[in-house]
């Protein structure tokens, strides 16, 4: 395997994006952030993927005008998965693998505000027997959450721990959507919002674009001192059906865990879009104790639809550019409840 | 680094129709995906990974249904990834699902690719009013007419040229179990006589819209040396231009020039109409085979493509056959078309093609476009393993 590295990073979240901007005006910002960081232009990157959903968008072939964000001429070496940013960065890490090309630069995006998003992601559900119910996100989180409480495998108080430790990480994180840590007994005496789950407990809906480059060795080095490099990615999809699964586990979560080395991660970066999905990630992934996990607030602070994933990715690389870890750990995950799951570990040695 | 060597090694497709009203999503998939499975003689359970296709969510009404149709295809507990690039997501898919194996990371890899439009209507889901957006309301037809006049300007092409593309792939379609379309007796001149819809697109000279997938098993060299007739992967190629800008050439795009020429390099072929024995070009519209003919470089440029299709060269018996199966003319099951002329490459080349097969063909085209043609995904498969 060839290694490659996460090299650039550039994102936006909000609460509401200002007006209804073009894919153009969301994505050259972050392109401009991309090639500021790498000192590269278009030209050196050797493919481009994104991710983004056409029901987000409201219409189809939404990602279309995205590509007139890269630029006319050249046409580009160019792909678009129906998935968050980090499946994209999954397709363009594999077309470096072929040596097909040996730069990439991934973007997503995605306007949740647009319509009510729990309603929107109903129409992800099985559309014979589930959909027509229209069970929304937060409702089916709040049944996940319930189950492991009466199994006795988390309680309420754990639940607002990972709320209160999240809100106080996100005090420092400039795009965080939601922030301020209180204490655990301020967080339970709010009041329900889908028992249990407070709102504390659901990640806000917000808008965002992310861009990651990455780069195969040799050009890495090139534009950044301390690549971040990738040492595993691993992704896995359960069964939906909801009436079926085991909703306290997350077998897939398990399964990428397992297919990557964890020994010796120092921090976790865990797409987690309801508190006690955290707890249930952690279990799955077998992180030791002292991992810290979600230093940026993770998605708890702001959760951009189709770009959050990617951005764990991108905020664990920024831990090994920095010199304050040498391993990490950057998680994706897709579908009501925890049904899709992708773990990107990297190091600081190449 | 090179890529390590795949090959197509299982082809499956359904029926296609109108409305597939016997079978769900799943099971248009399944039909698919079993007799791929059953012609590369694996069982779903020793697949790797799973690739799945589609265009527009808005044509089945389910936000990214690959997620609940996981466990039908046999993804759970594997990964599973889900390409939509336009019309060409056919194509895409397939290249995506080589390059897992290409990469080294799986050895058997299953890719589908799907549409059942009869789930909604797919006029509707492409015309969808945006905000702040000229709306076109135009469907697909009218989008490309221009294009088409502007190459007959440009061409001097005579005006019953895409009856000629019409009616030959209609005829082809009779020797295609699976084609939608069945039409014996379909001529030049009935194309000609039928409606004129967006002039000069006759009713006639445009595709169907279907129920239908198409299912392909891509397997790494030690898997592929023991199926009898694997077709290996020469060359793959995706371009991608920008929808808004005054240089494009829509009728010539520059991003279809560029993936035709990184194709036939990978793949050390030189002069495409003679090294290539079939091929398999994405022409929903029946004056799409001489444009891409020019584009692809098989012909030369403003007018080599009408005189090729015009003496008959693009017919089965041709230097060139082109569509063999019928093509997106007969069958158009929009997620799956790209994977379908992909598929039917591959069949060509390990000569499973039945009734249409070409004699000996040893090596074949499998194209694709989207978009208002600004995306491109493209692969030449051949007989024998490549050598580059």
């Amino acid at each position: 395997m060839r290694d490659v590295a996460v090299v650039g990073f550039a994102q936006r979240q909000m609460a509401q994006f200002d007006g209804s901007p073009t894919c153009v005006e969301l994505l050259v910002p972050l392109f401009a952030d991309c090639y500021e960081q790498t000192g590269w232009t278009r030209r050196d990157i050797g493919f481009w993927c994104s991710g983004s959903s056409d029901y987000l968008a409201g219409r189809s072939f939404s990602f279309v005008q995205a590509v007139d964000a890269i630029g006319v001429i050249p046409p580009v070496n160019e792909s678009h998965v129906e998935m968050d940013l980090a499946w994209a960065m999954y397709e363009a890490w594999i077309k470096i693998q072929t040596g097909e090309a040996d730069t990439a630069l991934v973007y997503a995006f995605g306007k949740s505000s647009a319509g009510v998003l729990r309603r929107t992601l109903a129409l992800q559900l099985e559309p014979y027997t589930m959909t027509p119910l229209w069970p929304d996100t937060v409702s089916l989180a709040g049944l996940q959450a319930r189950a492991g409480i009466d199994a006795g495998l988390w309680d309420e108080r754990a639940m607002a721990e990972v709320a209160n430790r999240s809100l106080t990480d996100a005090e420092k994180n400039e795009y965080a959507v939601r922030r301020g840590g209180s204490s655990v007994e301020e967080l339970l005496s709010r009041p329900m919002y889908a028992d249990p789950l407070r709102k504390h407990d659901c990640a806000p809906v917000t808008d965002g674009a992310a861009a990651l480059v990455i780069a195969a060795e040799g050009r890495a080095r090139e534009v950044c001192e301390r690549p971040a490099w990738i040492r595993s990615l691993s992704h896995f999809v359960d069964p939906m059906s909801l009436g079926t699964r085991d909703l306290k586990r997350s077998p897939s979560a398990q399964r990428a865990g397992a297919a990557s080395d964890l020994d010796g991660v120092e921090v976790a970066e865990l797409h987690a879009p309801f508190s006690h999905q955290e707890l249930i990630l952690c279990s799955e992934l077998g992180l030791a104790d002292d991992v810290r996990i979600n230093p940026s607030g993770g998605a708890l602070a702001s959760n951009p639809m189709f770009s959050a994933g990617g951005i764990r990715i991108g905020e664990a690389a920024r831990q090994i550019w920095s010199g304050s870890a040498d391993r990490v750990l950057g998680h994706a995950t897709s579908g009501p409840a925890l049904q899709q799951n992708l773990v990107c570990v990297m190091g600081s040695e190449g | 680094m090179a890529k390590q060597p795949a090959a197509v090694i299982g082809v499956g497709q359904t029926h296609h129709r109108a409305k597939r009203e016997d079978v769900s999503m799943a099971g248009l998939c399944r039909e698919a995906m079993d007799r791929a499975l059953e012609d590369a003689g694996l069982g779903l359970d020793e697949i790797d990974a799973i690739v799945v296709g589609k265009a527009p969510d808005l044509f089945e009404g389910v936000m990214m249904p690959e997620l609940f149709l996981a466990e039908a295809l046999g993804a759970a507990g594997k990964p599973l990834l889900r390409v939509h690039t336009a019309g060409s997501v056919g194509g895409s898919t397939a290249i995506v699902a080589s390059s897992l194996v290409q990469a080294g990371v799986h050895r058997k890899v299953l890719t589908v690719a799907f549409e059942k439009q009869s789930e909604s209507n797919a006029m509707w889901a492409l015309s969808v009013p945006i905000p702040f957006n000229m709306p076109v309301h135009a469907g697909a037809g009218g989008y490309f007419a221009p294009h088409v006049r502007s190459y007959i300007r440009r061409s001097g092409a005579p005006n019953h040229i895409g009856a000629i593309v019409a009616a030959k792939d209609r005829q082809n379609a009779l020797k295609n179990p699976y084609a939608h379309l069945r039409n014996p007796d379909t001529t030049v001149e009935s194309v000609l006589a039928s409606q004129m819809l967006w002039d000069p697109i006759r009713y006639d000279e445009t595709c169907p819209s279907s129920d239908g997938a198409c299912a392909l098993v891509i397997a790494a060299e030690d898997v592929a040396s023991g199926s009898p007739n694997p077709a290996w992967i020469h060359g793959t190629v995706m371009r991608s231009e920008a929808t808004s800008a005054a240089e494009r050439d829509q009728v010539n795009p520059q991003a279809s020039r560029d993936a035709a020429a990184a194709l036939w390099k990978q793949a050390g072929i030189t002069n495409p109409i003679d090294e290539i024995d079939a091929a398999e070009i994405y022409v929903p519209f029946s004056w799409f085979e001489p444009m891409w003919l020019e584009s692809l470089g098989f012909a030369e440029p403003n007018g080599g493509g009408w005189r090729l299709t015009e003496s008959g060269e693009t017919a089965m018996d041709g230097r060139l056959p082109v569509n063999c199966s019928g093509g997106v003319l007969s069958s158009n099951p929009i997620g799956a078309s790209g994977m379908l002329r992909f598929g039917e490459a591959a069949l060509q080349v390990r000569g499973a093609a039945g009734e249409h097969q070409v004699d000996g063909a040893r090596r074949a085209l499998g194209h694709a476009y989207g978009g208002g043609s600004q995306f491109f995904a493209m692969w030449v498969v051949g007989s024998e393993k490549p050598s580059n």
